[in-house]
């Protein structure tokens, strides 16, 4: 079992997805393409980073756990930490 | 690609007539302009330059006969890169006069080559009648070995009427026919001789081993030799009449064996020389023919341009003084200076005395919609042009769609292993483009596949990113960081015992817990989740809000790009309140519910579908609520949402009735000019279309938002399909133990591997495809597309179509 806080993974991935979407675009050399090279990249931060963030909120607090087979149970409790 | 359409411009070309053709010719190379057509009333046979087109026409002829000669004689044409450019006239009249030497020459070799393929035809058979027929004689006398002998009687004479040998005996004559028949024919020709001859005639016939080709119709055939011996002249007459009508091929029958192996001698050396001229023949014509290969391309490309000029040259008008040509032309603004570069290099190279010029005129017709495009964005600009081609100067989805429409596909196929497969798929296509290209192959299906390269590639990419976000690699789960939920603890909080274990089948893990559930896993879904058996429950809620969370930020998206498209553009923001105070507000609810209960007060979490339900129908009163305020709140939102039905309604008529009675205007400067000259306004109109606008815009944006739970449908479909096929195909596979279950693998994966691919990579993928597709369509184009324009297609010597592509010719 590993502990996993909300916070490290928030900072990493927030601040990955802001580079990409905030940082990268003034990056992109002069040409005729630059105006679709910067949506492009604003859009996949916007999109992944939701999408990533939409997923770990579902599982930030949990209902509800998973329902396990008592042959997963007993290989679980000796083969994961 | 840019955010909207150009500015075009209509332009006035003035072509002096000597330099008319180069000035054309040089815009086709460039492919600037779209001409118009100035002469619409005048049929295609009173043009100007039709007796033009015609010769182009005729040389188009001859070269489509020499590019099928080549093809027969499988020479491959080669063909340059660099094509040449439109010939001038001066140059046209040799072209022609070349290829009219070259269609005779070959026309004239090809009619000798029959002839002599009918002579050789010919003696091949007298031979095979030969040989067969004493065959015959000499097995007929074997047989006969006491019997009357055929004696060597001396000729009468040729009979010239029947054109048979005869031999006289006792005073009869015995006559001979001899020829070659179809072997289809036989038994019908026996029959009839038979019939009339009454038993006069005796007919012996053997087939021939070789199959011969009739040239009349170019069938090979299997032919019969035969030989009819017969008594009396009226009977001869008989056979000579059967044998026209069955179309024989009758040869002279030989007296005796000496000059039928002097007959045969003579053959065997006719039908050498034969062959000898035959081959010389072939060579000559295959001479002629790679030398006319080397050529056969620059000449096709070169008559194409010229048909392509004088078509163009068609659609211009004379002006008054009649001795310059007019040409009304779209090209966009940008683009003017090229253009008169263009016209300046034409005049030089026509040599006109007075160069052409270019004169923008003002029009109120609107222009066609031009948006530039490079190899990588022509797929994405393609699939939103198959819905519409944009209006004039109105925004275009494309270039979101780059991005958007990859991500969607991917949300619905997410799977690591298949996107990696799609990825590399699209990567072979794209780095082998150039050669692909080169060979153009005619197969429709793959020309598809090859044309969408680039968007395979992005949705490849996007599907490994959410495979990882879903943990799903052909239905099997990566545990990267280790799992937030721990079974260990469930045992050390005395939770559970082995007892308990060994006598339930199925346990839950509770997260109340300590230490049970201890962080939600960094990056994607947790892995323990693949091994639950109610997986599904803890998916299809998570994927049904991820949805409609998607969906709304989506479509606010469409809404506020309309901004820069509706005429009054401040009509976007209530269309925008209302969107936000419904659909974020769920979308809130949602995160809210995520954030604020856990597990400790999960009996009290409640159902955001009856909060939301309960919000419309403002009866917050028997549940409890989720926050303190809440129907406050709801109640504000759903008033400020049926408040902004009415300005929707009304806005855009009260707006323009205002301005038409002499209000200033709110509109920002724009080029676009057309819909903002009503001078007739028609309250009652207006009125009515917008009440229809907003009542689709409403009811849109609740059947929209349901519209989006597809992104779970399909993502749910693609994962069970996947872990059907493990659990049915593979694991089968991995059960069998013994050596016999190794070799039995290989099998099993090759069947893996098919129906993968099959199911679901192209079934799964094109379905992923088109709903993606749709939700672009469809839900995010209506808030503010109208796709109603004209393309602008220029005239381009590289866009034109080639006759003899089409046919495979070239």
């Amino acid at each position: 079992m590993a502990s996993h806080s909300l916070a490290l993974p928030m900072i990493c991935f927030t601040t990955l997805w802001a580079l990409v979407g905030v940082v990268a675009p003034f990056l992109v050399p002069k040409g005729p393409n630059r105006g679709v090279i910067v949506t492009s990249l604003i859009l996949t931060a916007v999109c992944c980073y939701l999408f990533w963030l939409i997923a770990i909120l579902a599982q930030a607090n949990p209902l509800f756990g998973p329902q396990l087979k008592n042959e997963t149970i007993w290989y679980l409790q000796y083969y994961w930490e | 690609m840019v955010f909207r359409s150009e500015e075009m411009c209509l332009a006035q070309l003035f072509l002096q007539s000597g330099s008319e053709y180069d000035c054309i010719s040089e815009l086709g190379e460039l492919g600037l302009v779209e001409f118009r057509d100035l002469n619409p009333s005048v049929s295609s046979f009173q043009r100007r330059f039709v007796s033009e087109i015609k010769r182009c026409e005729e040389m188009e002829r001859i070269l489509g006969f020499l590019l099928r000669e080549i093809q027969k004689a499988k020479i491959a044409v080669p063909q340059e890169d660099e094509s040449p450019l439109a010939p001038p006239p001066r140059q046209v009249l040799e072209i022609m006069e070349q290829l009219q030497r070259l269609e005779m020459e070959l026309s004239e070799v090809a009619k000798n080559k029959d002839k002599l393929q009918r002579n050789l035809l010919e003696l091949t058979e007298y031979t095979h009648m030969l040989k067969i027929t004493r065959s015959f004689i000499h097995s007929r006398s074997r047989h006969e070995a006491l019997g009357p002998q055929y004696e060597e009687f001396p000729t009468m004479e040729t009979d010239s009427a029947t054109g048979s040998t005869g031999m006289q005996r006792l005073g009869a004559k015995l006559g001979f026919i001899s020829g070659l028949i179809q072997r289809v024919k036989v038994e019908a020709f026996e029959r009839m001789l038979w019939r009339v001859c009454k038993g006069y005639t005796i007919l012996s016939y053997t087939e021939v081993d070789e199959s011969l080709a009739d040239l009349d119709t170019g069938e090979i055939n299997k032919s019969v030799v035969f030989l009819i011996s017969f008594w009396g002249d009226q009977i001869g007459h008989k056979v000579q009449k059967i044998c026209d009508c069955y179309h024989c091929h009758l040869y002279p029958h030989p007296e005796n064996d000496e000059e039928r192996a002097d007959v045969l001698d003579s053959l065997r050396t006719r039908i050498q020389d034969l062959n000898n001229v035959l081959h010389r023949t072939d060579d000559y014509l295959r001479q002629v023919l790679q030398k006319a290969a080397e050529s056969a391309y620059a000449w096709v490309v070169q008559v194409k341009k010229m048909k392509a000029i004088y078509h163009i040259l068609n659609l211009c008008s004379f002006d008054v003084t009649n001795k310059c040509l007019i040409a009304e032309v779209w090209c966009p603004v940008s683009d003017l200076a090229n253009l008169r570069g263009a016209l300046e290099k034409g005049s030089r190279k026509g040599d006109a005395t007075v160069p052409s010029f270019v004169n923008r005129i003002p029009s109120s017709d609107t222009p066609p919609t031009l948006l530039r495009s490079n190899k990588f964005t022509t797929g994405f600009q393609s699939i939103v042009e198959a819905y519409g081609v944009g209006d004039y100067r109105e925004v275009s989805p494309a270039p979101y769609t780059i991005i958007t429409f990859p991500f969607l596909f991917a949300v619905m196929f997410g799977d690591l292993g298949h996107g990696m497969i799609m990825s590399l798929f699209a990567l072979w296509m794209v780095l082998t483009e150039k050669n692909q290209k080169k060979k153009r192959s005619s197969n429709e299906i793959w020309m598809t596949f090859f044309h969408g390269r680039y968007i395979i590639l992005m949705m490849g990419l996007f599907s490994i990113y959410t495979g990882l976000i879903y943990n799903d690699c052909f239905s099997k789960s990566l545990n990267i960081f280790g799992s937030g939920w721990s079974v260990k603890a469930m045992f050390t909080n005395q939770q559970w015992t082995n007892k308990t274990v060994q006598t339930n089948a199925l346990l839950t893990l509770d997260p109340n817990v300590s230490r049970v559930f201890s962080g939600p896993y960094p990056f994607g879904i947790d892995p323990i989740w693949n091994l639950a058996v109610n997986r599904l429950s803890f998916l299809n809620s998570y994927k049904m809000k991820m949805s409609v969370i998607v969906g709304v930020i989506h479509m606010s998206f469409g809404v506020v790009l309309s901004v820069f498209n509706h005429f009054v553009y401040l009509l976007f923001l209530p269309e925008l309140l209302f969107l936000i105070c419904l659909f974020g507000y769920l979308v809130f609810m949602i995160l809210y519910k995520w954030l604020a209960f856990s597990a400790h007060n999960s009996s009290q979490a409640p159902s955001i579908l009856i909060h939301f339900i309960n919000m419309f129908v403002m009866q917050g009163k028997d549940v409890t609520p989720l926050y303190p305020g809440q129907t406050g709140l709801q109640v504000f939102l759903l008033l400020i949402a049926v408040m902004c039905v009415p300005v929707l309604l009304l806005g855009k008529p009260l707006y323009l009735y205002w301005q038409q009675r002499g209000g200033k205007g709110l509109r920002r400067r724009r080029v676009i000019n057309i819909s903002c000259t009503v001078l007739q306004f028609d309250f009652a109109d207006v009125l009515m279309h917008q009440a229809i606008h907003t009542i689709e815009y409403c009811l849109g944006c609740v059947s929209n938002t349901a519209s989006y739970l597809r992104l779970w449908a399909l993502s749910l479909a693609h994962a069970q399909l996947s872990e059907v096929l493990w659990a049915m195909v593979m694991r089968l596979g991995f059960k069998i133990t013994t050596k016999v279950g190794v070799v039995f693998l290989v099998p099993v994966f090759g069947l893996f591997a098919t129906l993968t691919v099959s199911i679901l990579l192209v079934m799964e993928g094109l379905s992923a495809f088109l709903h993606a597709l749709r939700l672009h369509w469809v839900e995010f184009q209506n808030k503010f597309y109208h796709g109603t324009g004209v393309k602008f297609l220029p005239f381009d010597f590289s866009q034109l179509p080639s006759v003899f592509e089409q046919d495979g010719l070239l």
